[in-house]
């Protein structure tokens, strides 16, 4: 009995093999995307965790002190009273151009770390003298080898897999050499053996914080938001696939209506149906999941270069662009497809588990206005709870509730707002055949609002992220102008050249700006606290965005610090407030100011407030203010005098051109996404509009008969697809600003933690509109060229056929 | 007895009855035709008896068994097992050739024989049809091919709804003549729905349905 079941419900396919397809293209999308997304999330991750095994970071408690580093008589009296900690040093090593993080740990006292075994295990392992005498060895991943190799100032490379990348791994002694630190201590690790009857450490070494794992601010934290943004895009992506799926699985059951009476009228019992169709819906989920997990692979490795450029660069987060294969991630991504495919097709599957054998013949749509009301108090409710969870949750999750809510609600709503609107029209409308024009619209509107919410989301989340997107370019760039203000950027070798070159430059140039700062770790996180000197354009130019009174001269003579968005945010610290930066410095805030592509907090005092608060920190990287047309004649006299390699004296303009490019490359996933959203909205309407040419004969027949000709009959089937379109996106206009203004004043200020001012960009509407009319316009072109090559004989049909 | 009707009632939710106490009852091999006015409940008494439909009162067993008391299940295996239906609603299936339209109902009864197959095929001329499409044959082979696809199984009981309805005359009694003629061979009982006196003639029996009850 099923075997025969079977082929008949199958030969549907061989039928309708668009159909078929469309199904499949949509399962594969929604899984494309979102398994692309979780891909990418996953390697991130996995680097992360790689990388904190690969230090034995984040199991032991850590020591620090929140005012800067720790000395060396405080580490020795630690010791002394029986403490069993390893001192780590750590601190940024610039080497040509790149910039790498450097770590000196005391080699005999760290816990093992597996790049030290692998070498120890190797075939010519070194001898530990050489490792922790001077000069010492430098181990690395292989890729950062040739960096090191070409530049002599360094100790001897041993290459290790074992490492993350952008790490250098060497012994304490190396490190404060390295580093210009000697005598100073990042942070203790607190080792797991400790002897019996141990002094408390408050006696011992007060001015010191311990720190559990937990609250150690890991990369996966500081990366937290970053990775639940590119979910909510793969997820809105699913969606969008879906829509096709549903649209599709609900026309397939509405066209087999008839063979599904049949078969049961020839014995099939309704059970047995139910489940033969569950199995074929889930073969197809499986091979369209199968497909689209082939596809996200392939989409995932060719963003994963960027994203991690992008986490590297805005996180300093370990991650490398290589993509592995996991199954769980196969496992994880086939689950999600089966249960959006089931999801999508419950409906439809419901619907024919209800329904009778013997019913009046034809199809029905699938929806009357009646139910698109209801669908749309539906939506109305949506967008309700959307708005109520954003008032009670915090957070990031307020923001997305809010999003899903609107966008979810909004695409409820669209059918009965079309519907209406169609309506308003058909009333102005006085000859017959307009009046049929637009009865006909709205007959075609249940068939086609499936692609239109596709079309609606698309539009919607392309406006409100391009929104986004370009505000925060626009304003990035005029943060840019102001932040670097400075024509020409030096950095020196050492501090003895460092002094020189601060004394050659003076008389020759309108302003020498030291640029000074040291890393501290606050109780919010780590803190760069920057030093500065008075001049002019500091007080013209920098970004502030709050600001107390006579805030510069706060600033710079009475001891007050400005404290970047960020920080501001996140302690909920503004001007009129205090900060303590370490337990003796406790400043009044003057100012907040914008400061993006960084997640960390930063502040900036005086230039003797930096020097009484982390005395000896070294200035080697100086700003100079000169005529521009002086430039670039200065930038060479500096290289030749000083005999600087050519990347340590940069252009302002190589500077900002080199922040844009790291900008882009933070939005080149979401663009991507973005656009791929679009192209599978686009597509659901050419699908839905050639499985509802299926239907249209009869309809467009005894017009067809009244006395239009077929050439009018093509061009109202365009001037629908594009009218409807035309409606939709006006309708998405209003829903992605609204988007955008979501995104940009609690997502953003969440994920990134600045709050951006939004612009609004008519052009790029224009452009969008364009483009969803031309789609339009290309999905209505292949049903019209059919009407307009019907043969009459095929209209004829229709009649001959009803009986 | 193959079939008795014993005093049913039907009325569609909101209707006046339209069946009100109908008794028939039909013998192995026997054919009876049912005539009636339109709209008298020709259809609703089919329906009821290939037990598509249920009923309000009364009793219909078909082959010993009572209806109302079978789930979906039990009375899907009386039509695949007992029933053959030539009904308007239930025509052939688009997707699937002539040859596998023939062959669907008496594979989903487990009752194939190719033999019989090949002969019906040739008896109503559709051997060179056979990889054919229904949409792309005429009214008159598509019925042959719904004949066809109901003797195929050998039913006990055959039930047909005005089969030549929309045909023309030459076409109409081709189609009966085959019809009679296989329902004879293979001995199965044929109940009938026809509107022409001159078809109901040639049956063994005649029934006719006027308000709601048979006279
Ligand atoms: N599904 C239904 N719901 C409500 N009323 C129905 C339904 N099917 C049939 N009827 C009504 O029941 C009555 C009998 O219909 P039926 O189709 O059995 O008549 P018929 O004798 O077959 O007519 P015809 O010769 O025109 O085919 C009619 O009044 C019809 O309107
Ligand atoms: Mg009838």
């Amino acid at each position: 009995m099923t075997g025969p079941a079977i082929q008949a419900l199958l030969s549907h396919w061989r039928t309708h093999p668009l159909q078929l397809v469309t199904l499949l293209t949509g399962i594969a999308l929604a899984t494309c995307l979102w398994s692309a997304v979780q891909a990418i999330n996953a390697e991130a991750r996995a680097s992360y965790a790689r990388a904190s095994a690969q230090l034995a970071t984040g199991q032991l408690d850590e020591l620090r002190n929140p005012g800067g580093y720790i000395t060396l008589e405080q580490y020795a009296e630690l010791r002394l009273a029986g403490w069993q900690v390893a001192a780590v040093l750590e601190g940024p090593l610039r080497v040509g151009n790149r910039r790498v993080r450097l770590m000196g740990v005391d080699m005999l006292a760290y816990p093992a770390l597996p790049a030290i075994t692998e070498i120890e295990q190797g075939t010519s392992p070194p001898d530990p003298s050489e490792v922790l005498t001077a000069p010492g060895r430098l181990l690395m991943s292989p890729d950062l080898v040739h960096l090191f190799l070409s530049a002599d100032r360094f100790p001897p490379v041993i290459e290790s897999t074992a490492l993350p990348p952008d790490l250098v791994l060497t012994d304490i002694g190396v490190a404060e050499r390295l580093l210009n630190r000697s005598g100073q201590i990042s942070r203790l690790v607190i080792l797991p053996q400790q002897p019996r009857a141990l002094p408390p450490l408050a006696s011992i070494a007060p001015g010191l914080q311990r720190i559990a794992p937990s609250a150690q601010m890991d990369t996966a934290q500081l990366t937290d938001s970053f990775h639940l943004n590119l979910t909510a895009f793969g997820l809105l992506s699913f969606a969008v696939g879906l829509f096709i799926v549903h649209g599709t699985v609900g026309l397939a059951f509405a066209q087999r209506r008839g063979m599904i009476r049949t078969l049961r009228a020839l014995g099939l019992p309704l059970r047995r149906l139910v489940w033969l169709i569950l199995g074929e819906l889930l073969s197809i989920a499986l091979i369209g999941g199968l497909l689209g997990l082939a596809l996200g692979y392939i989409l995932a490795a060719a963003l994963l270069p960027d994203v991690a450029a992008t986490l590297r660069g805005l996180y300093g987060a370990p991650i490398d662009g290589q993509m592995s294969l996991r199954p769980q991630w196969i496992a994880a991504g086939l689950a999600m497809t089966l249960f959006g495919t089931l999801a999508a097709s419950g409906h439809a599957l419901w619907r024919l588990s209800r329904m009778p054998i013997l019913a009046g013949p034809g199809l029905q749509a699938w929806g009357s206005q009646n139910s698109a009301r209801l669908t749309g108090v539906i939506g109305l409710g949506l967008i309700a709870a959307g708005i109520v969870l954003s008032f009670s949750a915090k957070g990031l999750l307020a923001g997305f509730g809010l999003l899903a809510g609107l966008l979810t609600g909004a695409a409820l709503t669209l059918p009965f707002l079309l519907s209406t609107i169609l309506n308003l029209f058909a009333r102005q409308a006085r000859s017959p055949v307009s009046q049929w024009i637009w009865a006909d619209m709205r007959a075609q509107l249940p068939g086609l609002s499936l692609a239109l919410m596709a079309l609606l989301l698309a539009l919607a989340t392309n406006i409100g992220v391009g929104t986004m997107v370009s505000s925060f370019r626009l304003t990035f760039t005029g943060w840019l102008d102001q932040r670097l203000t400075s024509e020409l950027y030096v950095t020196a070798k050492d501090d003895a050249q460092a002094a020189q070159i601060t004394a050659w430059l003076s008389p020759q140039v309108s302003a020498v700006l030291p640029i000074r700062s040291t890393e501290l770790a606050h109780e919010t996180g780590p803190l760069f606290l920057y030093g500065i000197i008075d001049d002019d354009t500091y007080r013209q130019h920098w970004p502030l965005i709050a600001q107390g009174p006579d805030v510069w001269n706060h600033v710079l003579q009475r001891g007050a610090v400005l404290i970047n968005e960020q920080l501001a945010r996140r302690a909920d610290l503004w001007p009129g407030d205090t900060m303590t930066i370490t337990p003796g410095h406790t400043l009044p805030i003057a100012g907040v100011y914008s400061d993006y592509g960084n997640p960390t907090g930063q502040a900036i005092v005086a230039m003797p407030m930096l020097e009484e608060i982390t005395p000896g920190t070294a200035t080697r990287r100086f700003g100079i203010r000169i005529t521009p047309e002086r430039a670039s004649d200065l930038a060479q006299s500096l290289r030749d005098q000083f005999d600087l390699p050519p990347a340590a004296v940069v252009h302002q303009a190589a500077m900002k051109a080199q922040s844009l490019a790291i900008f882009e490359k933070t939005f080149v996933v979401t663009s991507a996404l973005n656009v791929l959203t679009l192209g599978v909205a686009g597509f659901a309407i050419l699908t839905s509009l050639l499985t509802l040419w299926t239907q249209r004969l009869p309809q467009v027949a005894p017009v067809w008969a009244l006395g239009l000709t077929r050439a009018q009959l093509a061009r109202f089937e365009l001037v629908r697809s594009v009218l409807l379109a035309a409606l939709t996106a006006c309708l998405a206009l209003p829903l992605g600003l609204v988007l955008a203004w979501v995104l940009l004043t609690v997502v953003n200020v969440q994920a990134f933690g600045w709050r951006l001012p939004m612009h609004l960009f008519p052009g790029d509407w224009l452009v969008l509109l364009l483009l969803t009319l031309l789609a339009a316009f290309l999905a209505a072109s292949l049903p019209a060229w059919r009407l307009l090559r019907l043969p009459p004989a095929a209209l004829l049909r229709v009649f001959a056929d009803e009986r | 007895m193959l079939l008795s009707i014993d005093h049913v009632r039907k009325s569609y939710p909101g209707g006046r009855p339209v069946l009100n106490d109908v008794s028939l009852t039909l013998d192995q091999g026997q054919t009876l035709a049912l005539t009636g006015e339109s709209g008298s409940g020709k259809s609703t008494l089919l329906h009821l008896t290939a037990a598509l439909d249920g009923f309000d009162a009364g009793e219909i067993t078909l082959d010993g068994r009572p209806l109302s008391p079978l789930d979906d299940t039990g009375r899907s295996a009386l039509r695949r097992d007992c029933l053959a239906l030539i009904f308007q609603q239930f025509n052939l299936i688009p997707s699937l050739t002539v040859a596998q339209n023939l062959s669907i109902h008496a594979r989903l009864a487990n009752r194939s024989d190719p033999g019989w197959l090949t002969h019906l095929t040739e008896r109503l001329g559709l051997t060179d049809l056979q990889d054919r499409y229904p949409e792309s044959l005429s009214g008159g082979q598509q019925q042959r091919v719904a004949i066809g696809r109901a003797m195929a199984m050998r039913p006990k009981l055959l039930l047909a709804d005005e089969p030549t309805g929309n045909l023309d005359e030459t076409a109409s009694a081709v189609v009966l003549d085959l019809m009679l003629s296989l329902v004879v061979d293979t001995g199965a009982a044929l109940l009938l729905v026809t509107h022409s006196h001159e078809i109901a003639a040639r049956l063994d029996r005649h029934a006719h349905l006027s308000g709601g009850q048979i006279v």
